[in-house]
Order: structure tokens, then C-alpha cells, then sequence
């Protein structure tokens, strides 16, 4: 399949921050069956993340508040340079993805990655770690968002970027049109979405950021509505992500506007043969119902 | 496997091995294999990684080395502590004669794992190592369970002196094991990866690593394969393993 010009061997994206800590781990994750891998979001500094506990399994999701732990932008960009060609040799493109906490610092990271030459960046807009003294993501409004864009799309030349939106705005539509009006590529739908698990014996929320981001099973139902939104907005690309664990999960995705899947928690409920898994149940899925292309399937459920 | 949250354990008792090390035994069992292990939280003090040291009861051996095994030590009966778990891949008893290689904290594991073997009749010889006596932790445990004990010591202050590599070698050149099984430093374990593809003998590890999320999602307890060229390249402590099991080669 295509996405932005390159040639995917299966729809399945891993999705940031999953794995994606370090070559290694990106080509495990291509040899595990990926059509295309993208790397932990990294900024214009390290960061250490937040001390532990960052992670629960509740029992119908995940939460997490790992923070965004990177060695920032200077040093990732020769992980990334080291890894993109022989994951290219694999044919599994490599994407980077980048946050920052100003538009001018979006713009200098996003210049410095560029030097990776991934085939694709991806512009974290959905973190927590801004400007103004709300702590809005700017994925929450249109024109910050566009703004972000902007400054990225013309610091990296050429490549191709796609833009992470969070699915905790009001009108998610609106947003995606500012983005791809200001030159974005692509879009990712969604990052996590903001929750709380309380542990009653403890009286207290269980990761020590207090809050984390959803994601699994849980999260399925809010990214699919995101994605049909954009899919009915704009004419971009959608790389749809939230609780995809199962072909059926990526091919519902694909109905509802996206062309390619991101992938993230699977690895804690399918095992480490995840990828390979989906494709195949997606595979099935056609087989089973008579459909020979994604694009048939694409936005089929929006008719 | 106990997958969702946090359950909670309350301590029943402690005793202590030596002056930095105590063995913990909670209220009630856990099921799991030896050599998983669990991420303990004591909500407003952190999270960490702990060995199972023992299942029923539920049990851990924690030395004291920083902020968050000190609160550990601190516990009193009766005390909670949140565990979740049991996560990771541990030892599996393969063949009849089982040789153990503990160091320091890594014989916790290890004893749990003698346990299985003696109750499938195996033979089990523990090799435990420290820098001094006062380090050697369990010896009397493994004993009580029918193995065969050795002791070494770098000062020579219990056992012979060396380090267990020394005594490791000499009984991997009977011929005799069918197994090693280790835990411990992750220097040791080089070693020990070494000696076990020299001799031809299978071998289990459990490796350590800086353990984040624990669930195999963050990527922090990624093992280089500069520690032991068969493991695979970007292995996890915490998903794959803590335990990397190789085929004899
Ligand atoms: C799979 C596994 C099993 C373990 N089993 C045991 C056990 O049975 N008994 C025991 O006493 N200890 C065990 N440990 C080590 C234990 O997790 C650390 O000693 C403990 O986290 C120290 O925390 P602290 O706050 O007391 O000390 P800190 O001051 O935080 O750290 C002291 C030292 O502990 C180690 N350490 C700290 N944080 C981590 C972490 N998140 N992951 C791994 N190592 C860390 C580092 O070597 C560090 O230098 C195990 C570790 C792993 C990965
Ligand atoms: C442990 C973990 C770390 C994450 N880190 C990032 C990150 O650094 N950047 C980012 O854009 N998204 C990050 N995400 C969000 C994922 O990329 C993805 O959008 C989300 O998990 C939903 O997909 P899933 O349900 O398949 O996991 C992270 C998610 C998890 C679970
Ligand atoms: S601790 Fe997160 S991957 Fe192992």
C-alpha cells in the first residue's frame, strides 16, 4: 500500500513510544511483521520521564505517564540515521516523531531530525508540555495547531509529515482542516486520551504523575469517531490509532476513513508476535468477506 | 496471570539474613514460576522490581540499597504492600541434575526454583557467591531442601576463595550437568554465558535491567546483546524474560 509516496508492505504503523526506544528495538518490531515503524517522540532536550508507577493495566485498558523519556533531538537524530537505512533494506520506512514545547522549538527540532532523513515525521502536538499556562496541548486549538504545522512543514523540506491529534478536543474536524491548510501531509488519530486510576487502598491515583494517557481496548471506540470525523473533513491520509489488537480492530479502522493502522498496546495483550498477527486476521477478514484492496474497505462504514 | 492493578499483600513476618537483607513473607500465596517477578508499590514512595522468592506464602528478599528497599524494610506486620505481577518468563526444571549459580540477592529465585527441582526428585547443587561470608545469603535454605551446597568467597571468608566462576568450571567439567541456572550480577552472568556455551551445557539467566513500565512497552530494560552475544538483539527484561532460555550450542 501507499502512504505519502512510500510503499508500505502492510498498513500496520508501530505507533510512538511503543518500543521505539532504539535500533534494536525498531528492527525487532520490523522483523516482527511492521509495514512501517515510528520512533519515541523526542524534543529539543533529554528527559528523564516520570518516576514509577507510569503504567497500570485496568482491566479494560492501559494508563500511562511514562514523560516522554528521550535523549533529545542531537542524539536521536544519529539513532535514527543509523537505523533508517537498514530498516529501508527491510522495505519498512521509518518514521520519526517529534514534540517540543513552543512553535520556535518545534521548528528547531523538527530541523534537526531532519538530518535523519526519516521518510516520514510525525508532529506530536497532543503533549502536555506547552507554552501557555492552561497546559492546552496545542492539538487543542486550530490555529496553535496550524501554527506548529507550519514552522514544521517548513523546517523539514521535503519530507512528509503527519500531524498526532488528541482525541479530547471538541470538534476534532475543525482542527484536522487547520493542520492540512497549513501543509500537513498526514494525519494521526489519536494520542491517548487523558484519564485517572484511583487504587482504593491506597487512596490515591495509582501512576505517580497522578494522571496518564489511555490507550488499548478502551480507547478504540473515541479513535474510531475521531477518525471518521477527519475522514470527513479532509482528504489526507489517516494513520488511525487507539486499541487496534486484532485484524478486525485495524480493518474497522480502515472503514472508518484510515489507511494505514498505528499499533501500540497490542504488544501487552497479543505477545511479541502482534503485527504479524493483525496482518494475518486482516488478511482473513478480506478473504472471509470478498474484499481484495483496502480501498474498497476505506471509509465504507461513512457511506 | 494476574494481569489488572494492584493487589495487596500484608506482611506477616521478617526475618533477617544479614545486616542489609531481609526475607519478607506476606499474608497470603501467589501462583506464578520461579524466577517471574513482581513490580511492588508503596504508594507516595515508588515502584520496583522484585524477585519472587517464594509463593506460598508469597515471599521476597530484599536488600537494602536505596530509597525504595528501605521502605521496604521498614514494613511492620501487617503492613501493606501493592504487587503487580506476577509479570515476566522464569526457570523451567529441564533434565536431572540442575547446578544454581547465586550472586548476592540473585539466589532468591534461585531457591525457588531448587524447590521445584527437589520435588521432581532432581539433583541441585547451589553454588552461592559474595565478596564476603557475611554476602552469602540462603545457603542453609538450599541445604534444607536436599541440595548440594558450595560457598565462595572473594576473601575467602566462608568456603574457598575465588570467584564462583572458579567453582562453576570445575563441576560444568564433570560432564555431569544438565543445566545452569542463574541469577545475579550482570557481570557474573557474562561469565557465566560463557562458560555454559564452552561446556555445551543449556542455560537459563535471569538478566536485570532498569525496569519502567514493566509491562513491555517502554523500552527501558532492553538487555545488550554486549552482555551475552545469544541474546537477541533489542530483548526485554521484562517481556522476554527476565529469565533468556538457550539451548545448549
Ligand atoms: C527482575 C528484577 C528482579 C529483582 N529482584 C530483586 C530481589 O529479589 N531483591 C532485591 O533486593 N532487589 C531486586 N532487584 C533490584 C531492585 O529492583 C533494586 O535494588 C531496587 O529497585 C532498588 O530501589 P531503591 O529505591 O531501594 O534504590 P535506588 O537508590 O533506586 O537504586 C539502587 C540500585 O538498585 C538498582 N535499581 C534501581 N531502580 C531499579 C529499577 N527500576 N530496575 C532495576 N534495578 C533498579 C540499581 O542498580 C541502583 O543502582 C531486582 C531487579 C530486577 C530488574
Ligand atoms: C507506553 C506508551 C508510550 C507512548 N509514548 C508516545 C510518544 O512518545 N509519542 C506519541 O506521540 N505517542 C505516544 N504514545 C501513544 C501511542 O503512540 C498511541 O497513540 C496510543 O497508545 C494509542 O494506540 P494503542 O491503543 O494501539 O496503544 C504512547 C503510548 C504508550 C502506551
Ligand atoms: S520496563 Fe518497560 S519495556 Fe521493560
Amino acid at each position: 500500500m501507499e502512504l505519502c509516496g512510500l510503499t508500505l508492505k502492510n498498513p500496520l504503523v508501530l505507533a510512538s513510544g511503543v518500543m521505539g526506544t532504539s535500533a534494536t528495538l525498531l528492527r525487532r518490531v520490523a522483523l516482527g511483521g511492521a509495514g512501517a515503524v515510528t520512533a519515541k517522540s523526542c524534543g529539543p532536550v533529554a528527559r528523564a520521564g516520570h518516576p514509577n508507577p507510569v503504567m497500570v493495566d485496568w482491566g479494560h485498558g492501559l494508563l500511562n505517564a511514562i514523560g516522554l523519556t528521550n535523549p533529545g533531538a542531537e542524539e536521536e537524530v544519529d539513532l535514527l540515521a543509523a537505523t533508517r537505512e537498514e530498516l529501508a533494506q527491510m522495505g519498512v520506512p521509518l518514521f520519526a516523531s517529534i514534540f517540543a514545547g513552543t512553535e520556535e522549538e518545534f521548528a528547531q527540532v523538527a530541523g534537526v531530525i531532519a538530518g535523519a532523513k526519516p521518510a516520514l515525521i510525525e508532529v506530536n502536538i497532543s503533549c502536555p508540555n506547552v507554552r501557555d499556562d492552561f497546559g492546552t496541548p496545542f492539538a487543542a486549538i486550530p490555529e496553535t495547531a496550524a501554527a506548529v504545522t507550519q514552522a514544521v512543514k517548513r523546517a523539514v523540506g521535503e519530507i512528509p509529515i503527519a500531524v498526532k491529534l488528541a482525541p479530547n478536543v471538541p470538534d476534532i474536524g475543525r482542527i484536522a482542516a487547520a493542520v492540512v491548510a497549513a501543509g500537513a501531509d498526514a494525519i494521526t488519530a489519536v494520542n491517548t486520551m487523558p484519564g485517572m486510576v484511583i487504587d482504593p487502598e491506597a487512596a490515591q491515583p495509582v501512576l505517580s504523575n497522578k494522571t496518564g494517557g489511555i490507550s488499548g481496548p478502551a480507547l478504540k471506540p473515541i479513535a474510531l469517531r475521531c477518525v471518521a470525523e477527519i475522514a470527513k473533513t479532509v482528504d489526507v491520509p489517516i494513520i488511525g490509532t487507539g486499541g487496534v489488537l486484532t485484524g478486525r480492530d485495524a480493518i474497522e479502522m480502515v472503514m472508518a476513513g484510515a489507511i494505514a493502522v498505528g499499533v501500540g498496546s497490542a504488544f501487552w495483550y497479543r505477545g511479541e508476535n502482534a503485527f504479524e498477527l493483525i496482518a494475518e486476521e486482516m488478511k482473513a477478514f478480506m478473504m472471509d468477506n470478498g474484499y481484495a484492496t483496502l480501498s474498497e474497505i476505506k471509509g465504507k462504514a461513512l457511506r | 496471570m494476574i494481569r489488572e492493578g494492584f493487589r495487596n499483600f500484608r506482611l506477616a513476618s521478617a526475618r533477617w539474613l544479614n545486616d542489609s537483607t531481609l526475607w519478607l513473607t506476606f499474608d497470603s500465596d501467589i501462583e506464578a514460576e520461579p524466577g517471574q517477578f513482581v513490580m511492588a508499590w508503596l504508594p507516595g514512595v515508588g515502584e520496583k522490581p522484585f524477585s519472587i522468592a517464594g509463593m506460598a506464602p508469597f515471599s521476597l528478599m530484599v536488600v537494602d540499597v536505596g530509597p525504595f528497599s528501605h521502605a521496604l524494610h521498614q514494613l511492620q506486620p501487617g503492613d501493606k504492600v501493592w504487587i503487580k505481577g506476577p509479570l515476566g518468563h522464569g526457570f523451567q526444571v529441564e533434565g536431572d541434575n540442575l547446578l544454581l549459580v547465586g550472586g548476592g540477592y540473585g539466589s532468591a529465585p534461585l531457591l525457588a526454583l531448587a524447590h521445584d527441582a527437589r520435588t521432581k526428585s532432581a539433583k541441585v547443587t547451589a553454588c552461592l557467591g559474595a565478596r564476603t561470608a557475611e554476602g552469602l545469603l540462603l545457603g542453609k535454605d538450599f541445604a534444607d531442601l536436599g541440595c548440594q551446597v558450595e560457598f565462595m568467597t572473594e576473601d575467602g571468608s566462608a568456603g574457598r576463595q575465588g570467584l564462583i566462576t572458579l567453582a562453576v568450571e570445575e563441576i560444568l567439567a564433570t560432564g555431569e550437568v544438565d543445566l545452569l541456572a542463574a541469577c545475579g550480577p550482570t557481570g557474573m552472568l557474562s561469565a557465566l554465558a560463557g562458560l555454559a556455551r564452552q561446556y555445551h551445557v543449556p542455560s537459563q539467566l535471569s538478566w536485570e535491567a532498569q525496569m519502567r513500565c514493566g509491562m513491555g512497552l517502554c523500552g527501558s530494560c532492553e538487555v545488550p546483546q554486549s552482555l551475552d552475544p545469544a541474546l537477541p538483539p533489542g530483548w526485554l527484561a521484562c517481556f522476554d524474560g527476565p529469565v533468556f532460555n538457550k539451548d545448549k550450542d
